[in-house]
C-alpha cells in the first residue's frame, strides 16, 4: 500500500504540489491526469524517491522513500518522464545492468532478461546503441527495465508518450496483465488511456487533487453521458416529439440538419422510451449510438475552471 | 556493496564503448613521449630513472583528467539517467565510489600503458626499479587526486565544458600551491603557518617526493584524504543538486 499524507512540494516560491494526500491499495491502477505543471511529475518522483518532499510523508509499504531509500526502492519499478537511458549502451547490456543491479545474477539474470525482451518485443534491437533507436523503442527499453523484477509497486510517467496506436495498445495490454496484486501509478496526457486501463483516475492541477474516482463515474460527470445521438432522414420532424419526450433535458441538431443530440435529465436512461418512439413512427434510422460521455469535455471543465475561479471542485 | 562493483563494470565498460577511451589512451601515451625525451631530456640527463618522466605528470594530468572526469556526473544530469540512477536500489556512496573507482582504473590502465619506458631504463641501465614503482604509484594517486575534484564538479554541472574548465582551473590552483611564485605572494604578509598550509595543500610538494623515489607514508596519507574529501563532497552535492 502507498499512503500519502499532506505531501507538498516547493521550488522556491512556486508550489509544484499542494498538500496532496490518497492512498492506493494493491490492485488498483491509478491514473494521474492532468495539465502539463500540474505536478503529476513532481509527485511520482517523490513517490520513487527522487526527490525530497518539503513537507508531507509518503510510505511505500511501510518504507519511506527517503529515510528507507534502498528498501523502497526495491519495491519499485519506475519509467522517468521521456524514458532516459544510457545511449551509448545496447538494450541487451542495459537490461542486464539493471538486472544485476536488481540482484540478478548467471541463469537467472539471462532468463529475466530475455521474459522482458519478449513482452516489449525488443528482439530485433538487442545489439543496436539505444541512442540510436526510435523514440518507441527507446520507450519500451525504458518499460523493461521498469518490470525486469516484477516489482510490487510500477510508476510509470507516460509510458505511451511517442509511441504508434499498436505500441500503445501492446502496452496497455502488458500494464493490464500485471498481476491483480500490484500497484500501478501512470500519468498520462491521452485521456482514452485512462478508460483503457485504470480503475481509478485522479486528476491534478496546479498540485492540488481535484478528483479521485473510478474513470466510469468520471464519464457520468459529462453533460454527454446516457445521450444519445441520431441520424435520421426525417430529423426536423423527431426533433420536435423528442423533445416532448418525460425525460429529455434538451435536444440539439447538428448544422446539417441530419443528426440529432437528445440530452436525458439528471440520471434518467433514454435508452428505451426513443426506441420505443422510433419503432412507433416508423422512422429510418441510419445511426443510433448512447454516449459514454467525454472525458476530454470533463477534464477541460475540472483544470479550467480550478484556473479561473480558484475554486476546488470536489470528487 | 555488490552494486558498487555493478556500477563499476558498466561506467568502465562504457568508456571503451565509445572512442574516447582509446583518444585518452594514445593522446596519454603520446605526451608522455613528447614530455619524457624531448623536453624533459630522458637521454641528455643520462641517468637510468624515470624522473623525466614522472616530472611532467602533473601538467599533463592539468587537462587530460578534466577531459575524463566532466562526464562523470553531468552526462547523467544532461540525459536525463540521473533519474533513473538515483531510483535504482542502489546506495549514493556506491554510486559515487563506483563512478569514481572505473574511472581511477582507467587511468591506472593509461598508465600502466607506458611500461615501454620502464623496459627501455631498464635495458639502457641498472635503475632503481622500487623508486620506478613508487614514481608510478604516486602518480596514479596523484591522477586519484584529480578525478575526484573533477569528479565534485561535474556533479555540479550539467554542462561538460564549464565541468572540464573549472576541474582544470580547481586543479591548477591545487599544483601551483607549491610553487615558490605563489608562496612568496603568500610570504609578504601571511604568517608562516598558513605559507606551509598552502604549500602543504599542492599536489607538487607530495608527487615530487613520491616521484623521487620516496614513498612517505604522509604523501600517501595526503592524496588519500584529497580524494576521500572530494567524494564526499560530491555525494553531498549530487543529494543536493540532483533534481536541478
Amino acid at each position: 500500500m502507498i499512503a500519502i499524507e499532506n505531501l507538498t512540494k516547493r521550488f522556491g516560491q512556486f508550489t509544484a504540489v499542494d498538500d496532496l494526500s490518497f492512498t492506493v491499495k494493491s490492485g488498483e491502477v491509478v491514473g494521474f491526469l492532468g495539465p502539463n505543471g500540474a505536478g503529476k511529475s513532481t509527485t511520482m518522483k517523490m513517490i520513487t524517491g527522487f526527490l525530497a518532499p518539503t513537507s508531507g510523508h509518503i510510505s511505500v509499504f511501510g518504507y519511506n522513500p527517503q529515510t528507507h531509500s534502498l528498501k523502497a526502492k526495491t519495491l519499485m519499478g519506475y519509467l522517468p518522464e521521456g524514458a532516459p537511458c544510457y545511449g551509448d549502451m545496447t538494450p541487451i547490456k542495459f537490461l542486464r545492468f539493471i538486472g544485476e543491479v536488481r540482484g540478478f545474477r548467471g541463469a537467472e539474470l539471462t532468463q529475466r532478461v530475455r521474459a522482458v525482451v519478449m513482452s516489449l518485443q525488443l528482439g530485433s534491437v538487442l545489439n543496436q546503441p539505444i541512442e540510436t533507436l526510435s523514440k518507441g523503442f527507446k520507450r519500451r527499453v525504458g518499460l523493461a527495465q521498469a518490470i525486469i523484477h516484477d516489482p510490487q509497486v510500477l510508476v510509470l510517467d507516460e509510458p505511451t508518450d511517442g509511441l504508434d496506436p499498436n505500441q500503445k495498445h501492446e502496452v496497455r495490454r502488458l500494464i493490464r496483465n500485471l498481476s491483480k496484486d500490484k500497484i500501478v501509478i501512470v500519468s498520462t496526457h491521452i485521456l482514452e488511456e485512462v478508460t483503457a486501463v485504470c480503475t481509478r483516475a485522479m486528476i491534478i492541477a496546479d498540485g492540488k487533487l481535484l478528483v479521485d474516482e473510478t474513470p466510469a463515474e468520471l464519464e457520468a460527470r459529462s453533460r454527454y453521458h446516457g445521450a444519445i445521438r441520431l441520424e435520421l432522414s426525417h430529423a426536423n420532424h423527431a426533433l420536435e416529439q423528442l423533445k416532448k419526450l418525460e425525460d429529455v433535458a434538451s435536444v440539439t441538431q447538428s448544422s446539417d440538419g441530419g443528426m440529432l443530440t437528445v440530452f436525458p435529465k439528471d440520471g434518467a436512461s433514454l435508452f428505451l422510451p426513443i426506441n420505443a418512439l422510433l419503432q412507433k413512427n416508423n422512422w429510418e434510422v441510419h445511426e443510433f449510438h448512447v454516449e459514454k460521455g467525454r472525458l476530454d469535455e470533463v477534464f477541460r471543465t475540472i483544470t479550467k475552471g480550478v484556473k479561473a475561479q480558484g475554486v476546488k471542485v470536489n470528487g | 556493496m555488490g552494486n558498487f562493483f555493478v556500477v563499476l563494470k558498466r561506467e568502465l565498460a562504457s568508456y571503451f564503448a565509445t572512442p574516447l577511451a582509446y583518444v585518452f589512451i594514445v593522446m596519454f601515451l603520446m605526451l608522455t613521449g613528447v614530455f619524457t625525451f624531448f623536453i624533459g631530456g630522458f637521454f641528455e640527463n643520462g641517468q637510468a630513472d624515470l624522473w623525466a618522466f614522472f616530472n611532467f605528470h602533473p601538467w599533463l594530468y592539468l587537462f587530460l583528467v578534466p577531459a575524463l572526469s566532466m562526464r562523470l556526473w553531468s552526462e547523467e544530469r544532461k540525459s536525463g539517467t540521473i533519474e533513473l540512477l538515483m531510483t535504482l536500489p542502489i546506495s549514493l556512496g556506491d554510486m559515487v565510489v563506483g563512478k569514481f573507482l572505473a574511472a581511477w582504473l582507467f587511468t591506472g590502465i593509461a598508465l600502466a600503458l607506458t611500461f615501454p619506458l620502464w623496459i627501455t631504463v631498464n635495458y639502457l641501465g641498472d635503475p632503481d626499479n622500487g623508486a620506478i614503482l613508487a614514481g608510478y604509484l604516486g602518480s596514479w594517486m596523484m591522477s586519484g587526486g584529480f578525478l575526484a575534484i573533477g569528479s565534485c564538479i561535474s556533479a555540479a554541472t550539467k554542462n561538460q565544458v564549464i565541468a572540464f574548465i573549472l576541474t582544470a582551473v580547481v586543479c591548477f590552483l591545487f599544483v601551483m600551491s607549491g610553487f615558490d611564485l605563489v608562496l612568496e605572494w603568500f610570504t609578504g604578509w601571511a604568517v608562516d603557518w598558513v605559507v606551509d598550509a598552502v604549500a602543504a595543500l599542492s599536489f607538487l610538494t607530495h608527487f615530487n617526493a613520491i616521484a623521487k623515489g620516496v614513498l612517505d607514508l604522509r604523501d600517501v596519507l595526503y592524496f588519500m584524504v584529497i580524494i576521500i574529501g572530494w567524494l564526499l563532497a560530491t555525494a553531498i552535492v549530487l543529494d543536493m543538486k540532483k533534481a536541478d
